[in-house]
């Protein structure tokens, strides 16, 4: 039992309840009590990630002991995988809430939108935590549902189109979710992740196993906005205040999508080579499309959300080509390699593209528009800005010595060594094209002026945004220290022991 | 089985409505239906023909019982589907007041 698992549940959703309690009678108390909130996870959340290590930890909610061996109630698990996870959902948000303190003061009700942050990061932390199925689809309902609320929080015309346009994708997503759930419970009759993986071991009917898969794909495909799904996420994305674009595209797509789906097909289904090529061809698809669509946007969140599908496109297909090769049961240490390039490509997406979105933030805080075509040289106004956007976008697009050169890289060594040389090569031009997006940005939105066209003239942003903004930068750079082998031992290895080795997560849950 | 497969068919009628309804509100009544057709399949897989509500009684202990675990799911669905569906609702007022009209084709802001 570790009496530390339930406290990022517990936390944030206690803060939900004081905000909307105290926040009416004290003012200005719900945004330091946001940021302390987040800050003390964080600092709990790293404990974890140093102090877990190879090890996987259970908390058992009520209590309730397995019999015979079969486990009976919920359970919390806590392993490498899962700590990394965790570490940036809390990080981020910390983040995003410390940025919202000068930027929400444009919108009204401030009691809500703080108290839908902190519901949000307690679903996403309960989505990471849950070792249980059903218990990741309630959590996974928290968060989304916030999420659907925050979009629309400007009730504009666009706010408003967009959070329908989510709902009713994510409503379908849930319910493919739930159905596959209810599948699964038919033929396994456990809901514990664990168990249905001993369930599923010892022998399953082809079809409906392929059946039960398409559709936990599909699901939380749609959630990750994998590309024939993706049709919801530049309107939400673009459409929401820029700290919770930053958590949307930073963390929720990842934290209810990437990391479910990694989960379940590596910890719960037994790889079969069909679903790991499927989703190596939707990963290359998302990443193709994503990158095709990014470079004629105009608006700059817009552009950035595009560049989200392009880029979880690389993490779900690295992932995949990992998958293709442990199922074909060949040159193992390449599958390890290649799955540790996905997973450090979605640590360095969530630190990079929340940056941009913060930076886009900033912008609009300034100039009040969007549009690439109406702003211009803001270098010489907005210099902290500036340069931050600048790390980020070339850490994006892959120019050394920034986190995401480090992390291409390795995807396409590893494409490479897995003789998929094709997919080599598209990654390749994809991080051509997102370079040439980005330099775009940097063009319209800081250099192409002598001076900003319209008074009066921006300055630069109040403190809580700048801190925000070096802080993600230098996250940027010190992230790219995970390449070497001290640090890659402690971050990275434990979470690929956990899903390279099926059988340690479902023993070591099973047994304790 | 026949009792699955008109299942299914509901969830399907309610994925053909979410997809070719032009009207807000339809559009919300056919994803609530899709909803119940998932909460009526998890009703069903728990039920076991001749079986009882799971009160264990001591002194019968060869009864029959249906199996409790997806009946509290289902409640448990129900009160996240209520949750989503009022939000829907709301956000559906909130866009015929801006836009004066529930019709999908005429609310299209967003593209590209």
């Amino acid at each position: 039992m570790n009496p530390l698992i339930p406290l990022f549940v517990i936390t944030p959703l206690a803060a939900t309840f004081l905000i909307m309690i105290i926040g009416r009678f004290i003012k200005e108390f719900n945004k330091y009590f946001t940021s302390l909130t987040l800050l003390i996870l964080v600092i709990i959340s790293f404990y974890c990630l140093f102090k877990t290590g190879g090890n996987v930890s259970v908390y058992k909610v009520g209590g309730w002991e397995p019999i015979n061996r079969i486990p009976i109630g919920i359970y919390m698990v806590m392993d490498g995988f899962s700590t990394i996870i965790v570490c940036i959902i809390n990080s981020i948000g910390f983040l995003s809430a410390f940025y919202s303190i000068s930027y929400i003061k444009r919108y009204t009700a401030e009691n809500y939108f703080y108290a839908l942050f902190c519901l949000m990061i307690a679903g996403m932390n309960g989505v990471v935590l849950s070792g249980d199925l059903f218990n990741i689809f309630v959590f996974l309902e928290i968060s989304v549902i916030s999420a659907y609320s925050l979009v629309a929080f400007g009730v504009e015309k666009n706010e408003l189109e967009a959070s329908f346009k989510y709902q009713v994708l994510g409503s379908i997503a849930s319910f493919l979710i739930l159905f596959g759930i209810g599948f699964i419970y038919w033929k396994t009759r456990t809901l514990n992740i664990a168990d249905i993986k001993e369930a599923f071991s010892s022998g399953y009917d082809k079809s409906y196993y392929l059946f039960v898969q398409i559709l936990m794909l599909s699901g939380f495909g749609l959630k990750a906005a994998i590309i024939p799904f993706h049709a919801w996420l530049p309107d939400a994305h673009s459409s929401a205040p820029s700290p919770i674009s930053a958590m949307l595209s930073g963390v929720l797509i990842k934290a209810v999508g990437i990391y479910v789906i990694i989960r379940l097909f590596f910890n719960m289904f037994i790889i079969s080579e069909e679903m790991a090529i499927l989703i190596t061809t939707l990963g290359t698809i998302s990443m193709l499309i994503g990158g095709i669509l990014m470079i004629g946007q105009w608006d700059v969140k817009r552009l950035f959300a595009y560049s989200s599908i392009c880029q979880i496109g690389y993490v779900v297909l690295s992932v995949g080509i990992g998958m293709i090769l442990i199922s074909r049961g060949l040159k193992h240490d390449v599958a390890v390699l290649s799955i540790a390039g996905g997973l450090f490509h979605l640590i360095n997406h969530a630190a990079f593209k929340s940056l941009l979105f913060l930076n886009a933030g900033a912008i609009e805080y300034r100039t009040g528009t969007r549009d690439l075509k109406e702003i211009g040289g803001l270098a010489r106004y907005m210099p902290v800005t500036s340069s931050t956007s600048f790390i980020a976008s070339m850490s994006i697009s892959g120019i050394p010595p920034f986190n995401g050169f480090f992390s291409k890289l390795i995807i396409i060594i590893a494409a490479i060594m897995a003789k998929f040389y094709l997919l080599a090569a598209l990654t390749v031009i994809v991080s051509i094209i997102t370079l040439a997006s980005f330099l775009k940005f940097q063009r319209y939105a800081f250099y192409d002026k002598q001076e900003y066209p319209k008074e009066p003239k921006p300055k630069e942003v109040p403190f809580p945004m700048v801190f925000s903004m070096i802080v993600l930068s230098i996250v940027c750079l010190l992230l790219s220290l995970l390449v070497f082998p001290g640090f890659r031992d402690a971050v990275l290895t434990p979470a690929i022991d956990i899903l390279m080795d099926p059988l340690k997560y479902s023993s070591q849950i099973i047994g304790l | 089985m026949i009792t699955y497969i008109l299942c299914f068919m509901l969830f399907l009628v309610g994925l053909y409505g979410a997809v070719t309804r032009r009207n807000l509100v339809k559009i919300a009544i056919s994803l609530s239906i899709m909803e119940f057709s998932t909460f009526l399949f998890f009703a069903l897989l728990g039920y076991i023909d001749g079986g009882v509500a799971p009160i264990v009684n001591p002194a019968e202990p060869n009864k029959i019982y249906v199996d409790p675990l997806p009946q509290a799911l289902v409640l448990t669905a129900i009160v996240i589907g209520l949750a989503t569906t009022a939000l829907m609702m709301a956000i559906i007022i909130r866009l015929y007041r801006k836009y004066g009209t529930f019709d999908i084709r005429e609310i299209k802001n967003l593209r590209g």
